[in-house]
């Protein structure tokens, strides 16, 4: 019984520890990599850019929608669309390696940039619209 | 083996796309670049020389690079060659395996390299330089070379840096024959590069700035820890170019010059590599 008690307690850690790490990033982000202005927020080009950039590096594992796949997280979460341009920048930039997430510090500041301005252009997603796996079949 | 070879190359012809990698365009330097988690890179890399007093030939390597975890990424080579008036070899195969310790991005990001090999004296892959490599190994016919196989360990550091679009990067290598008690062996390589454009275009483009990347290298022996230094080996210098084709290959060329009398006049690099995106999503899901 105790030794059942010991196992649950073991999974529950690990699980919050899990759901703690999924957000951890966030907070790793320094306050003046926070407040850094997207020099292409909102511009019809950028945003055009950045979905092809998208497309050709992202795509792959959040899916051509950004709802995610699998394990890849949505980028139309809540939880992305509310960080500002910087955070998003700071992630891109230095990655979560041991959540398997690169860094893609090897394209140009400029394209980064591009590709911010495009998940912001997304907006979180909502109820009805369509599953990762139904959306990747289509493909 | 085969079948594996034959899986990946099916996989690759049939995957329902492809994606760009973010390589730099060299072809002895490495830079922290690791494969992106669950990727698939096959890469057909070819040099063509021709050693003064020597047979012209074109050595051919398939790599298989896996992007096994963030931060590791694991190849495997094999190589041959053909050599006019001679023959045409399998000369071996190699173990790579690259790690990255930090986390996040620094001024200067280290890589640590190691990899084993397994490969016949005729091996003109030359993807590296160390201790002493001359001219003169080539020159070794194929029959004379195939029985000697060489069995090392290489191992490198690899630093990079990146600043306004640059990519830097510096290698220093350690390698030691485990056949035999040879002293370790040293060699170095450098590399340069940018893309054409920092900023893509908002239209797709075929042959627009952004699809394209140049660059130079530098490469070399250091001698052995018995003997250490630039001299008694070979050294090149060459400028390189990649087009990554949208939505297919990247393609790189380079043309090396030797820069003393122990390395070739020149050397053609080309190489043509596809990556397959989470090549066993891919697979689960058909």
């Amino acid at each position: 019984m105790i030794g059942q008690a010991r196992c649950v307690v073991i999974v529950l850690g690990v699980a919050i520890t899990c759901a703690a790490m999924e957000s951890r990033w966030l907070e790793k982000v320094p306050q003046a990599d926070r407040e850094r202005a997207n020099p292409y927020e909102k511009q019809p080009d950028a945003i055009a850019a950045g979905s092809r950039l998208f497309a050709n590096y992202c795509a792959q594992c959040h899916g051509s929608d950004a709802l995610g796949r699998g394990k890849r997280p949505s980028l139309r979460s809540r939880e992305v669309q509310q960080a500002t341009d910087g955070e998003i920048f700071w992630l891109l930039r230095n990655g979560n390696r041991r959540r398997g997430m690169p860094s893609w510090n090897s394209l140009p500041e400029p394209s980064r940039w591009q590709i911010v301005a495009y998940i912001k252009s997304l907006g979180e997603s909502r109820a009805g619209e369509p599953a990762r796996e139904t959306e990747e079949k289509h493909r | 083996m085969l079948g594996v070879i034959l899986f990946v190359v099916l996989n690759a012809l049939f995957a329902p796309v492809s994606v760009l990698a973010q390589e730099p365009p060299y072809f002895i330097t490495y830079s922290d670049y690791m494969e992106e988690p669950g990727n698939l890179d096959i890469t057909l890399k070819s040099l063509n020389g021709t050693p003064k007093y020597g047979n012209p030939f074109l050595s051919q390597t398939l790599e298989l690079e896996y992007g096994a975890k963030g931060w590791w990424t694991t190849e495997v080579y094999l190589a041959g060659q053909h050599t006019s008036n001679d023959s045409t070899i399998f000369t071996g195969w190699r173990w790579e395996n690259r790690v990255r310790p930090l986390s996040g991005e620094h001024f200067i990001n280290p890589v640590f390299y190691v990899e084993y090999e397994n490969v016949s004296s005729p091996d003109k892959s030359l993807l590296e330089i160390t201790g002493h490599d001359s001219m003169s190994d080539l020159l070794l016919t194929n029959a004379q070379g195939r029985s000697k196989t060489e069995r090392s360990l290489e191992t490198k550091l690899i630093l990079s840096s990146k600043a306004r679009g640059w990519d830097i990067s510096e290698n220093f290598i350690a390698e030691k024959d485990l056949n035999e008690s040879e002293p370790w062996e040293f060699g170095y390589a450098l590399g340069i590069s940018r893309p054409l454009a920092l900023a893509a275009r908002g239209s797709a483009c075929l042959l627009c700035p952004e699809n394209f990347s140049a660059g130079a290298e530098l490469y070399g022996g250091l001698g052995t820890a018995e003997g250490f230094g630039l001299r008694a080996t070979s050294h090149y210098f060459g400028p390189t170019i990649q087009f990554r084709v949208p939505r297919g290959p990247n393609i790189s060329f380079s043309p090396n010059f030797g820069l003393n009398d122990n390395s070739l006049g020149v050397l053609f690099r080309f190489e043509v590599s596809y990556e397959v995106p989470q090549i066993f999503h891919h697979w689960r899901a058909r």
